[in-house]
């Protein structure tokens, strides 16, 4: 360790007194504040796959919302002259060429079927006929509403439920996880398939017997969490000062426990989305002729061997909104839980 | 801990006792005719059924004859299904549907321990991003998707196995990787966001202080650390077999229960359905069970203090 | 005496978001056989940066950019991996902060505690087991025999801070680094671990290297102290000159804020404004914009070190021959008063090197 530093030029001047600086103004925080929303944006931005993810859904969810009012073609209307086609765009572009392979021979099957020039089925027919690429556009905006409201049904019960369960705590709140613990105990397939053999199947029964059991795990994720906030401070505070546990649970506890049911929520809506698919592939989802794409992926299988792409785009389909939710869920969870997974 | 099994058992058997009533009168409220040729039969004809059958008698009459019934195993008779006792339609398929779910099971939890765990210790690297790919293609692509692609690509197309039945363990390859898939990415999930903790804790580095290598203290300390909580998430994997086996057997023309499953409800032979609801309910409650126990048993916090949860 | 343990001019950069973090600015100290020294500084201030180097444990975004640690005229830095890991454990040891933490909850704490010795292979099994044994005796777990086979959770915070204890001494190493071991303790187990600490560095002739933010802590087991602040060395001494006779107007700061027998005021000194941002930090001495004492050469220029006393530097422009003379705060000088008395008096050397009671407080 060097005793003095000689090279330094130090003048009087140097040596004058001058104290510390406005300590103050240190005090103030230099980098802007960011809530706690801001920054798990910030954080979700960095996040390439869950930012991909974000926009293939909004995408995905236009096209639905656009397939409510117009589709190529009646998604349902019968041409059984046009059966099975294949895909086929404009006058045929490589892998959408209209052509079948049939013993070993590509066969223009546009041509066999006599479809008029200028006529053509993008992701071509089915058995009956019908425009595969219209039946999508439904399948999917029906598959889509059905995980919302499935979930919107999970919000509904659970939220209240957790924040009653672990707000109450004591007898109230062993009688609910007790009634959790049975229900949960009850495969929720079997109440799903019971429920739907009951009621006519359909949209409405679908959801409800789906939100029958979905909202057993939101109800115990807001559970713990109220657990954990009912005593922090903060909340102690508002309590200690008399504020009304309903003016509590809406000023403290759903902002704090927002980022929870968004995440679960982001995961909810494909499993939703997966148990229509697997409802209709057994035959009791989605009843004929409208499309989802359980029911597309259904009728699909039945012929996949021979004519594959009438599975192909619906499986692909379903696949990539299940991998974008999860990707968006999973992006969101360590945007606002940066510790799980950092 | 004794005491602890006895009150779950205790729990246990109060959650069947309500599965069984709900499903009884839910199947009471079924619409439809329980015989397959009611058409065919005259008035007469049907009440003799009706009398065999026990179906004339006061439904809560049903209702204990039903419950005693299970007792002693008996789920009743199907009568969709040339009249067979259900309990012997159902001992009868069990068999492939055990062996392809626990193939399935033992194959997808360990290779999701090894991969989440690898992709813990080498986090951020590309072995993490491909074992991320592997657990997000798994929980996101339908495993009935998964098993129409495997049976297409690997039976159909390239000849490498059997198309569909049961002809012994080269059947059971391709319906075992289909509801690995599920068990597979869940794991890997599950093991990597556990072992990622761990490796962040202060034993780990206090055990890197004491000498230890990297993969001495992976080995020695994070292996087990983080194995111990994976046990709790067999309870849903099981599910999700169940799940899985219904949509593969059918796909793959197992003769399983799954498979039978599908076929007793599009054949409304609710008798079946109402076994096959109780023996997957029995299943699910017990595998619980049995993962809690065994949780207690290998996590020592539990183990010797006798209590859930004590700190960590 | 003899060096075991060297630092010179280390510096660690910590990458993050912002920037590269300076973590460690020309940081040199140096450890003698059998002493303790211990490094005192706020949160943040870079001491267990430091000590991990020392152990080759720091994060994965540190990297080191320049110095040495010389561990027996062997810069540990230089070394391959193996090595490092040999001397982990067994020629140097840790002790943790966190006691309920750091132990494994999954294994018995017998094997926790023999580990070190099986890892280097001294011994087997029932030798290392005996010796684990042995020395969870010595660092006070009562029916040590009938205990080797219970699991941390078992044990209380204090017990388990000597089961830490236990697994760092097990090899009787040369020297023991003790990261703040007695901060998450209560208060009465918190002089237990020191008495315990100085008590064990007598039994296997051990050198101590104490992290801590307490001064109060410091009194009771340092030989020197070295005060660091904002990612270096401001001033480093034996004890009594750095409790009576400080340079440093940070080291006054942090005397100051320590509450004694004798403070009277009713308030607590409190050190001014937050430490430098060490993405960009100052020119000058970091301490310059919180120091009331500081000169204009201060927040211009880093200030070297001067020398007070062969064994006492301090890196403040105020003990350049040209800088003004300027009177401390009214309890250093009372401190620096008292100090004077004892040399002329002749206290000094045969004064108890380690005040305890006066200055033992949380």
């Amino acid at each position: 360790m060097s005793e003095q530093a000689d090279k330094l030029e130090l003048t009087p001047d140097s040596f004058k007194r001058v104290g510390a600086n406005d300590t103050d103004a240190q005090e103030k925080i230099s980098a802007p504040s960011l809530t706690f929303f801001q920054d798990a944006i910030r954080r979700l931005k960095q996040n390439k796959a869950a930012i991909i993810s974000f926009w293939l859904l909004a995408i995905i969810i236009l096209i639905s919302i656009v397939s409510i009012w117009w589709t190529p073609s009646d998604p349902n209307a019968q041409h059984v002259a046009y059966a099975n086609l294949p895909p086929k765009i404009g006058n045929g572009i490589p892998g959408f060429t209209g052509q079948a392979n049939v013993g070993g021979q590509l066969v223009d099957k546009y041509a066999q079927a006599n479809v008029p020039k200028g006529t053509y089925y993008i992701l071509g027919t089915d058995y009956l006929g019908r425009d595969l690429f219209s039946r999508l556009m439904k399948g999917i905006a029906l598959s889509l509403l059905i995980g919302m409201l499935a979930t919107l049904f999970d919000l509904m019960i659970g939220v209240p439920y957790g924040i009653i369960s672990g707000w109450r705590g004591g007898h109230t709140d062993t009688i609910m996880q007790r009634i959790i613990e049975i229900i949960s105990s009850i495969p929720n397939l079997v109440v799903v398939i019971l429920m739907l053999l009951l009621f006519t199947p359909g949209l409405g029964s679908i959801v409800v017997a789906m939100g029958i059991t979905g909202w057993i795990t939101m109800a115990r994720l807001i559970r713990a969490e109220t657990l954990t906030l009912k005593t922090q401070e903060y909340v102690l505070a508002a309590r200690t000062i008399g504020e009304s546990p309903f003016k509590i649970a809406t000023k403290h506890l759903i902002p704090n426990l927002s980022s929870t049911i968004i995440i679960q929520t982001m995961f909810s809506i494909p499993t939703a989305i997966f148990f229509e698919a697997f409802l209709s592939f057994i035959g009791i989802g989605i009843p004929a002729p409208n499309a989802s794409l359980g029911t597309l992926l259904s009728d699909g299988q039945k012929t996949f061997r021979f004519l594959p792409y009438q599975m192909w785009y619906p499986a692909a389909a379903i696949s990539i909104i299940m991998i974008a939710f999860n990707l968006l869920a999973d992006g969101l969870r360590d945007a606002f839980d940066p510790k799980t997974n950092n | 801990m004794g005491k602890y099994i006895l009150k779950r058992v205790g729990y246990m058997i109060l959650t069947l006792f309500i599965i069984a009533t709900a499903t009884f009168f839910l199947m009471k409220l079924m619409p439809g005719s329980p015989y397959a040729n009611q058409a065919k039969m005259t008035t007469e004809q049907i009440n003799i059924m009706n009398h065999q059958y026990g179906l004339d008698k006061p439904t809560f009459q049903q209702y204990l004859i039903y419950l005693g019934g299970l007792l002693h195993g008996d789920l009743g008779t199907s009568f969709q299904f040339n009249n067979q006792p259900v309990s012997y339609l159902i001992a009868s398929r069990i068999g492939p549907s055990m062996q392809i779910g626990l193939q399935a099971i033992i194959l997808g939890t360990l290779l999701g321990i090894l991969l989440g765990a690898i992709a813990a210790i080498r986090k951020n690297s590309w072995v993490d991003t491909v074992a991320t790919f592997f657990a997000i293609i798994g929980r996101s692509i339908p495993n009935f998707v998964f098993a129409v692609l495997l049976q297409f690509f690997l039976a159909f197309k390239l000849h490498l196995f059997p198309i569909a039945l049961w002809e012994g363990f080269t059947s059971s390859i391709l319906p075992t990787i289909a509801l690995a898939m599920a068990p597979l990415a869940t794991t890997a999930r599950f093991m990597r966001t556990e072992m990622v903790d761990v490796l962040n804790s202060d034993y780990i580095e206090l055990a890197r202080a004491k000498g230890n290598t990297p993969w001495q203290t992976v080995a020695k300390h994070a292996l087990r650390n983080s194995l111990i909580p994976v046990v709790t998430i067999i309870g849903p994997m099981a599910v999700d077999l169940m799940v899985g086996s219904m949509v593969v057997e059918n796909i793959f023309s197992i003769p399983g229960i799954g498979d039978q499953f599908v076929k007793s409800i599009t054949t409304n032979d609710y008798s079946t359905i109402m076994g096959l609801t109780m023996l997957y309910s029995t299943m699910l409650v017990v595998v619980i069970l049995i993962v809690d126990i065994l949780y207690g048993l290998i996590d020592p916090r539990i183990r010797l203090s006798g209590s859930e949860g004590s700190q960590s | 005496m003899e060096k075991i343990l060297d630092v010179k001019n280390l510096q660690i950069n910590f990458a993050t978001f912002a920037g590269q973090v300076q973590a460690i600015r020309d940081v040199s100290f140096h450890l003698n056989k059998g002493e303790t020294l211990a490094i005192v500084g706020e949160s943040g201030s870079g001491k267990s940066v430091t000590v991990r180097s020392i152990m080759g444990l720091l994060a994965n975004n540190a990297h080191i950019v320049g110095g040495e640690i010389d561990f027996k005229d062997q810069d540990i830095l230089s070394m391959t991996d193996r090595q490092i890991e040999n001397l982990r454990g067994n020629d140097i040891s840790m002790i943790f902060q966190d006691p309920m933490t750091s132990l494994d909850p999954t294994m018995p704490i017998g094997k926790q505690v023999a580990e070190p010795l099986l890892i280097h292979g001294q011994m087997n099994k029932a030798a290392a087991m005996a010796r684990a044994e042995e020395v969870l005796e010595l660092v006070g777990i009562t029916n040590a025999k009938n205990r080797m086979k219970d699991y941390p959770h078992q044990f209380s915070g204090g017990q388990r801070q000597r089961v830490v204890i236990a697994m760092a001494i097990v090899n009787y190493p040369e020297i023991l680094i003790a990261d703040e071991p007695t901060t998450a303790l209560d208060v009465t187990i918190q002089a237990q671990i020191i008495d315990l600490m100085k008590d064990l560095q007598r039994k296997i002739d051990t050198s101590i290297i104490f992290i801590t933010h307490d001064l109060g802590v410091v009194a009771g087991i340092a030989d020197r102290v070295a005060v660091m602040y904002a990612g270096k060395i401001v001033e480093y001494g034996t004890v009594d000159e750095i409790f009576y006779d400080p340079k440093h107007p940070y080291t006054w700061g942090l005397l100051n804020s320590m509450p004694t027998l004798d403070t009277h005021s009713e308030k607590l000194y409190a050190i001014p404004g937050t430490p430098p941002n060490l993405l960009d930090p100052p020119d000058g001495d970091a301490f310059a914009p919180r120091n009331p004492y500081a000169l204009a050469i201060d927040h211009e220029a880093m200030p070297p070190f001067f020398k007070v006393t062969n064994t006492h530097y301090a890196a403040t422009w105020l003990l350049h021959p040209d800088a003004p003379s300027i009177e401390p705060p009214a309890a250093i000088q009372q401190r620096q008063q008292l100090y004077r008395d004892l040399i002329a008096s002749g206290q000094i050397g045969t004064f108890p090197q380690k005040e305890t009671d006066k200055n033992v407080s949380n």
